[in-house]
């Protein structure tokens, strides 16, 4: 149809996406890819990156929009459609039967027939053998794909697309589970399929992955359309703009910091993942009484490996925490919790709140066993209510009562719930992890100002944020990681800006190990 | 003792280990069959009572043991059916209406027997033995040339027609999970759903065929119980051969012929227990050598497995290492 333009393979326009529960993961979206371009699709989690690909490969509906591929409006009501339209998508998590072989489930759902009845095993050895070697995509079809690395399965679900005859490829995120080798080679094989006249829509939030390999790349934020630019005219410095936005700076007041003893210490520590992946490599460093230490980093350098392993959700592969001096690794959540340490975990939903159980309930949950709060086999009931009533009007919970689930009320105010139990429970060593994500302005300041009244009444402060302006106002001092790595420390994070740390985050540059070392006060 | 040694290694012995495996193995198949398909059918034992009786009464009926045959398969799959639209349709969870096919199968088959039969013979049996004779039984197979061979011939040959088909539906059962693109698309849907409707398996179809041949498999099971085992359907006469089906499924990992060898094992126990009582052994001590082998088993099964996965899951680590 003339109306629309060729040069795309795909057009999505105006496309918004309001879920039933009256969340807008879309808001009038336009995506243009050319055909014969790796795209990149950009944003921060929860963006609408997700979301947008899911309408493109049929698995969701917009609720308005247009799409148009290769010139003609589509329909995608399944991903079935999608494919018959030349789309395939490589999923984060991969859609692969483990038991079968690479070949049967490159031919699953088209299996090749001989006799009328039974599978041609040959056969499928075959179209994947060719596949393979056509676009250099080297597997072992008659492995078995539980017995096969990460990289090769991705490589799996790659031409899995392409055999069922994809031009247009989506990968979601597709370097968050592979090594650096496997990386690079896959960028490689993405280069070549371009060569061969694919188009690829490549999603991601890594600056440097997208500046290596993409010709342009669009970026969302909060489900709206920031722009699209050519890869090449575009600075690290405006994409990080563009996917954070530093529009709305809120300072926060605080003086100096006067750091005492050492609260937290952590020595090289190790984590490595269930794909062999070091996500976390010889970590060293040191939060002291009384400063707030802040770790930046793009999302997947290790951050939340790190809060895994200091909270035991995770088992550390190397290396020691203690918290004054006592080792924590290893015990449970209450044990760690008895030595001082809460948490603001990063998402709130799963790990701070029950959303069935009332506020009440929630704000008790650390402490329920606690002689205090029960006289003999039942609750103290009375000085339960007292206590909730009491946090309720000190964190300003805007609730209708201390019974009101949880669940029902706004991000802030749940974020609040969380903070005001993690807080009044006398901690020696906070870890808030995003304590500010997706939650409203003013219940963003109130617990900024909240963690810096705290540190400077003697508490030990580590905050994990992907909000680079959180973390650069908040933190007295600030490590970088990148890799599983320090990548920077530095010690007065107000005498920082925008593009040094970008540097740093995107592992540009990196300090030497006696800096580094800096960070372990000794 | 040398007595009681000779009268267990005697062919008549082993005859009826096989005899007595046939109507498990049929379950196992079913159970086998399912589980590929990611769907626990623990209703099995209640579609064989089902199954049971009302291939004894349609062969009564129609004066046929085919007939009777065909309708305790037909039986088998309508009740898999029904179970699969609870499950599927409605979402049922799938264990409950397991158990309320099972609770129907000893409950409900005697209310039928009893209402069905006052209305066709003008009195309420509890049992359909006595309309059952000889011919309606399914025949026996005498093989020729190999029941002539010494030892061999009196156990291999002489058994119904539906042993032989049991053993025969093993490589059959086999064949479909592994050569055909049926069996692909059920052992894909069992392990990752996801995966195969991405690619337009319809995850739905394919877990109502696996359930139609689990009841197709007990069907069979049931109708070799009244039909062949014994003269006609009486109350709770499969006696947990259903759920130790289950058990055989997990023993043989879930495999045909693995599977089939765990089943051979629970016969080889029965026709023990049976066995030692019949030359004297008080039955309230043979009567559990089934059960007990069956836990056993399992334990054997679990600790074995467990070793297996530990080697599997290092040998990919190690893979995976060289890989970088």
């Amino acid at each position: 149809m003339a109306e629309y333009n060729s040069e795309y393979a795909v057009e999505m326009r105006h496309i918004s996406k309001v879920y039933p529960n009256g969340v807008a993961a879309n808001q009038d979206v336009d995506l243009c890819v050319r055909k014969g371009e790796i795209h990149a699709l950009m944003g921060e989690n929860g963006a609408g990156k997700s979301t947008l690909m899911k309408m493109l490969f049929g698995l969701e509906q917009p609720t308005s929009g247009e799409i148009i591929v290769n010139g003609e409006k589509v329909n995608l009501t399944s991903p079935t459609v999608a494919i018959a339209h030349g789309i395939g998508m490589v999923h984060q998590h991969f859609m692969l039967v483990p038991s079968l072989t690479v070949a049967e489930n490159m031919v699953l759902g088209m299996v090749p027939k001989k006799n009328g009845v039974l599978i041609d095993y040959a056969k499928a050895v075959e179209i994947t053998k060719e596949y393979s070697e056509k676009f250099n995509l080297e597997v072992d079809p008659d492995a078995k794909v539980m017995d096969i690395p990460v990289g090769m399965k991705q490589k799996v679900e790659i031409l899995k697309a392409l055999v069922r005859g994809a031009k247009i490829l989506i990968l979601d995120e597709p370097t968050a589970v592979l090594t650096t080798q496997e990386t690079s080679e896959l960028f490689k094989e993405l280069v070549n399929l371009k060569k061969q006249g694919y188009t690829i829509i490549f999603i991601s939030h890594k600056l440097n992955e997208i500046m290596q390999i993409t010709d342009r790349l669009s970026v969302l934020r909060g489900g709206k359309f920031m722009g699209v630019r050519e890869t090449k005219d575009v600075t690290p410095q405006e994409i990080s703009r563009l996917m954070v936005g530093r529009d709305v700076v809120l300072t926060v007041e605080k003086d100096q910091a006067k750091p005492t003893d050492t609260v937290l210490s952590v020595r090289d520590l190790e984590y490595v993942n269930e794909y062999g992946k070091t996500m976390v490599n010889k970590l060293s460093f040191d939060v002291r009484k009384g400063e707030i230490l802040g770790i930046a980093g793009v999302e997947g350098n290790g951050q939340k490996e790190l809060v895994d392993i200091l909270f035991q959700f995770a088992t550390a592969g190397g290396g020691s925490v203690t918290v004054n001096g006592e080792n924590i690794l290893g015990l449970n959540q209450a044990q760690i919790r008895e030595k001082g340490v809460a948490l603001i975990p990063e998402d709130r939903m799963l790990y701070g709140i029950a959303g069935d159980a009332s506020i009440e309930e929630n704000l008790i949950s650390d402490r329920c066993g606690k002689k205090e709060l029960n006289s003999g086999l039942m609750f103290n009931m009375k000085k339960i209510h007292q206590m909730s009533k009491q946090l309720i009007e000190d964190y300003i919970i805007l609730c209708k009562s201390a019974e009101q689930k949880v669940g029902m009320l706004s991000g802030g105010n749940i974020q609040k719930v969380v903070v005001a139990r993690e807080f009044s429970s006398n901690p020696q060593l906070i870890i808030a992890d995003q304590p500010t994500r997706g939650i409203d302005v003013g219940a963003t300041e109130f617990i900024r100002k909240k963690l810096v009244e705290l540190s400077r009444s003697g508490i030990a402060v580590l905050l994990i944020s992907a909000d680079l302006n959180e973390v650069m106002e908040l933190s007295d001092s600030l490590i970088v990681m990148h890799g599983g790595r320090i990548a920077g420390y530095f010690e007065d994070a107000s005498k920082l800006d925008d593009e040094m740390m970008g540097e740093y985050m995107l592992g540009l540059k990196r300090q030497s190990e006696e800096e580094i070392r800096r960070v372990c006060h000794e | 003792m040398s007595n009681v040694l000779s009268s267990i290694l005697s062919a008549e012995f082993f005859f009826s280990i096989i005899r007595i495996t046939s109507p498990i193995l049929f379950a196992t198949l079913g159970a086998v069959i399912v589980e590929k398909a990611g769907i626990s059918n623990i209703g099995l034992e209640g579609i064989m009572m089902i199954s049971a009786l009302f291939g004894s009464l349609c062969a009564y009926w129609s004066s046929s043991w085919f007939v009777g045959l065909l309708a305790a398969m037909i039986v088998g799959v309508i009740v898999a059916l029904i179970m699969s639209v609870f499950a599927f349709q409605l979402k049922t969870d799938i264990i409950l209406v397991g158990i309320a096919i099972n609770m129907i199968g000893s409950g409900g088959t005697i209310f039928l027997v009893k209402s069905i039969t006052n209305m066709t013979e003008g009195e309420a049996l509890s049992s359909t033995t006595s309309l059952i004779t000889s011919e309606l039984q399914i025949p026996t197979v005498q093989i020729p040339l190999i029941q002539n061979i010494p030892v061999i011939g009196p156990i291999i040959s002489g058994h119904s027609l539906l042993t032989y088909l049991a053993f025969l539906l093993v490589f059959l059962t086999w064949v479909l999970l592994y050569k055909t693109s049926l069996g692909l698309n059920l052992r894909s849907v069992g392990e990752n759903p996801n995966a195969a409707s991405s690619v337009g398996v319809s995850v739905t179809r394919v877990r109502y065929t696996a359930m139609a041949l689990s009841g197709l498999m007990a069907g069979l099971g049931g109708a070799f119980m009244s039909m062949s085992y014994a003269m006609g359907w009486s109350l709770n006469m499969v006696a947990g051969r259903g759920f130790i089906a289950l058990a055989a499924q997990a023993m043989g990992s879930g495999e045909p012929f693995g599977a089939m060898l765990a089943t051979i094992v629970f016969g080889f126990a029965q026709a023990f227990g049976i066995k030692l009582s019949s030359i004297g052994l008080d039955s309230n001590l043979s009567s559990p050598i089934p059960y007990i082998i069956t836990i056993i088993g399992l334990v054997v099964f679990a600790i074995v497995k467990r070793k297996r996965d530990a080697k599997r899951v290092a040998a990919v680590g190690a893979k995976q290492r060289k890989e970088k």
